[in-house]
């Protein structure tokens, strides 16, 4: 049976990991190569590296970080932020990247997700939604989160799809770093919309989080950060109280050799 | 000296980089002849079947010849799909058809909310003992993203259940092949990267007559 995915998301500006609220007040969480292995040990699933000021101030994806992170962990590694071009996405895979996560260029340019999938398949490209909800429906927003693309995230997410996108990660801004849980709401309405997985993103503050947005929130995925940064709780305990409620995730076979 | 083929399905760097950790010495052929010395063969791969038309027939005589001399080959998700007759994703793409058996589009199941693509973390379960799952337990979980397998054959030694049960490890006496991505499976994965490397013995980690690439 296939297993729910918990990811870890660290946030980097300047090459350290950081938190914010609702995509603001940063705080710093530590060193990104140290933070991916001690997540690598308690049995993450997946890490995400995003950088969170590159399309604020223009810069390009930190290949020394990504390599940083590579080296410590033999897991799917994605890097977002920041990533405009064809040349972007390939300087983040040569660092070491096994996925990029396009955000408000796929938007502008949707032909961007289909040349990279060309390029390195489905399978390496995310798109990445970050979406407020508006009464009934889900508004997306681009720029860091700064700006109204007047678009729907149901109706993007299915576009993306159609595009060669091969997962969505979608992130409620409302929730982001408010650890009220995740929007499952809105994470259940994309993802029975589209057939590739959906990673939510947002808002996870305690175990029970998790659960809902596996259960009533369709999620293929959950992505998380200040809950594993300040080593609040461990990526361990989390996955033994998901087991213990029946959610299917990764164990990490201690027998291994 | 490992011959590591590269034909331009996507991004080996994290192949590059396990096979590296475990000391494994390796090299990137640039004709089919270069194969020829190899210790071992690897046959890696992401993204669509399509890319493996880049391996023309003179690549598949010389990897055929070299796979009947002895020589270890190993595939890795398209490059596990490679090793059969073909794929209903590339149809009129020949495989290297060392193992029988075409390459089929999975199964999805909206009701039980089962997509296709396959991503993630799932189980294989051991179908009969093998060289390649040396200290692995049955039922240890590993890194798949896939929309296309294998049947399950006389060759398949693990398999795994999505929507329906496909071939995720197969092994006939020299050629293996593994659907997941061992590289991007932590210790699991790289456990079987070394029982690879293990069966083709001392000169997978020796120096050659190439360079290291």
């Amino acid at each position: 049976m296939l297993r729910k995915r918990i990811i870890a998301c660290l946030d980097v500006r300047d090459g350290q990991v950081v938190k914010g609220v609702q995509f603001q007040k940063l705080r710093h969480a530590g060193d990104p190569g140290e933070l991916a292995r001690r997540y690598n040990v308690e049995g993450i699933d997946e890490v995400v590296i995003l950088d969170i000021t590159a399309t604020l101030e223009k810069r390009q994806a930190m290949a020394k970080t990504i390599a940083a992170v590579a080296r410590e962990i033999f897991l799917p590694l994605t890097v977002g932020g920041g990533i405009r071009t064809e040349e972007d996405a390939d300087a983040a895979v040569e660092a070491g990247a096994d996925k990029v996560s396009l955000n408000t260029a796929a938007l502008k340019n949707p032909g961007l997700i289909t040349t990279l999938a060309r390029r390195y398949g489905s399978q390496a490209v995310i798109v990445a939604i970050d979406a407020k909800r508006r009464d009934d429906r889900f508004a997306v927003f681009v720029r860091s989160g700064t700006s109204d693309a007047a678009r729907d995230a149901v109706e993007w997410a299915r576009e993306a799809e159609a595009c060669g996108a091969g997962e969505i990660l979608l992130t409620s801004m409302d929730r982001d770093g408010t650890r009220a849980g995740f929007d499952c709401k809105m994470t259940a309405a994309v993802s029975d919309a589209v057939n590739i997985p959906v990673i939510a993103s947002g808002g996870a503050g305690t175990f029970e989080h998790f659960t809902d947005v596996f259960t009533a929130g369709h999620a293929d995925a959950a992505l998380a950060a200040s809950i594993f940064h300040y080593a609040e709780s461990s990526v361990a305990d989390l996955k033994r109280y998901l087991r213990e409620r029946g959610v299917p995730v990764r164990q990490v076979d201690q027998s291994v050799s | 000296m490992i011959a590591l083929v590269d034909y331009g399905a996507g991004n080996l760097t994290s192949v590059r980089k396990a096979f590296s950790t475990l000391g494994a010495k390796f090299f990137t052929p640039t004709a089919p002849a270069d194969c020829a010395g190899a210790e071992a063969i690897v046959v890696p791969g992401v993204g669509h079947f399509d890319a493996t038309s880049a391996l023309d027939e003179t690549w598949r005589q010389t990897i055929r010849a070299a796979v009947r001399q002895g020589t270890p080959l190993f595939g890795i998700c398209v490059g596990m799909q490679w090793l059969f007759e073909g794929s209903d994703e590339a149809p009129g793409v020949p495989g290297l058809g060392v193992m029988a058996g075409r390459i089929h589009r999975l199964a999805g199941d909206a009701e039980a909310r089962l997509k296709v693509p396959h991503v993630g973390w799932n189980a294989l379960d051991f179908t009969r003992p093998a060289r390649i799952l040396a200290g692995l337990p049955s039922g240890a979980q590993v890194y798949f993203t896939h929309s296309f397998a294998a049947p399950v054959t006389d060759t398949c030694v693990a398999s795994t259940t999505h929507a329906n049960t496909f071939a995720s490890v197969v092994e006939r006496d020299n050629v293996f092949g593994v659907q997941f991505h061992p590289e991007k499976s932590s210790d699991a994965g790289l456990r079987i990267l070394r029982n690879f490397l293990d069966l083709v013995g001392p000169r997978a980690t020796g120096d050659g007559p190439q360079g290291n690439d």
